[in-house]
């Protein structure tokens, strides 16, 4: 364990960047959607275990709304735009009405989420497309609304996915000082970190 | 005492504990029982299939259940009267026609009942499918098992 699952620090830094570049440009076009001022955490990249994911969310069984986009072509893996249920009606009450209850979203507000979420997705991948000259494309974007952790562990179900640990690049925005992260999690599969790193032209492997 | 089962893990208790494990999307929980030893094992099952030499025996349907069996019976189950029950398995994205990945509930709830036919093990109840998360909790000395959902309530199989 330890050392065997612990980052390099330059391919931490590189893999850093493209959460940067990624984010930027889908907090830009967040920002040009909502017509207000984004703000964004620096990104983490991080070895993160099975169990220990949906604790940025508060918990597995943390009622979470997200988009998920399932990426292929040179880059493969998976991608979420995630945050609390409460933080997902305020995003959605600034571009449609806002919406009642607390557990669910209605079908036109899931619907505007995952337009929100497919937007911001092909922002993220097309400049991280622009930056590695790899092609990524995502899938049409599919939504959920449930318990954190049960969302979440699609990222550790690819048959590629081998062990208990799966690397994630992760970048929070948020759109106002009082409402909580929406959450970007990047998880390209094993070998397309292998075809990540050689495209930016570093040695080595994570 | 209530034993906590991580992903693409497993644990038996005995007696008076319980075991549970949180947020099963389209993982399944297995547990196999004997109400007479009072003796209960729970898996948490990510994947159909193992890839060969595997470590990580228990996140794969086809090498979790036969070692997870082999674990009640050391903790002396009665082999002809081991129970299992089946829950989870969902599909947690709609019309998700066409990505396999999002397909793979319904294929690990049909790889795991494999597995419990070829040991002959009866499946004493299940609550499979659907497009919403569980958390469970096995109790082992009534191999009464409790669902927890956030939009279908809450009840026991």
């Amino acid at each position: 364990m330890g050392d065997a699952y612990s980052l390099n620090s330059q391919v931490a830094d590189m893999l850093c960047e493209l959460g940067n570049i990624g984010a930027g440009h889908a907090a830009t076009a967040l920002s040009e959607l909502l017509q207000m001022p984004i703000a964004m955490r620096v990104p983490q990249v991080e070895l993160i275990q099975v169990d220990e994911i949906s604790a940025i969310l508060g918990g597995a069984e943390t009622l979470v709304a997200c988009v998920f986009l399932q990426v292929t072509g040179d880059i493969e893996g998976t991608m979420f735009f995630i945050q609390s249920m409460e933080s997902a009606k305020a995003l959605v009450a600034n571009i449609w009405t806002a919406e009642e209850g607390t557990d669910e979203l209605s079908e036109i507000g899931s619907s505007a989420l995952g337009e929100i979420g497919n937007i911001l997705g092909a922002n993220y991948l097309s400049a991280l497309m622009d930056f590695t000259q790899l092609r990524m494309l995502p899938s049409v974007p599919l939504v959920a609304v449930d318990m954190a952790q049960a969302i979440l562990s699609i990222a550790f179900q690819s048959e590629q996915a081998v062990g208990r640990y799966a690397l994630v690049i992760h970048t929070a925005v948020h759109h106002r000082e009082q409402q909580g992260d929406a959450h970007f999690l990047l998880f390209p599969t094993p070998f397309a970190q292998d075809v990540l790193l050689r495209a930016l032209g570093i040695e080595g492997s994570i | 005492m209530i034993y906590n089962v991580g992903m693409g893990e497993a644990k038996v208790a005995l007696g008076e504990d319980a075991l549970r494990t949180l947020g099963l999307g389209s993982c399944v929980g297995v547990t196999l029982f004997d109400v007479f030893a009072q003796v209960a094992g729970l898996a948490h099952i990510m994947l159909p299939s193992a890839p060969l030499n595997t470590e990580d025996v228990f996140k794969y349907a086809d090498t979790a259940i036969p070692l997870l069996l082999e674990q009640v019976l050391r903790e002396g189950a009665y082999r002809n009267r081991i129970g299992a029950k089946v829950v989870g398995g969902a599909q947690m994205f709609a019309f998700s026609k066409g990505l396999d990945l999002v397909r793979i509930g319904p294929r690990n709830v049909e790889a795991i009942f494999t597995q419990l036919e070829m040991l002959r093990i009866p499946v004493l109840a299940s609550d499979v499918g659907g497009h919403f998360g569980r958390t469970i909790q096995v109790k082992c000395d009534t191999g009464e098992v409790w669902i927890r959902t956030l939009k279908q309530g809450e009840h026991y199989i």
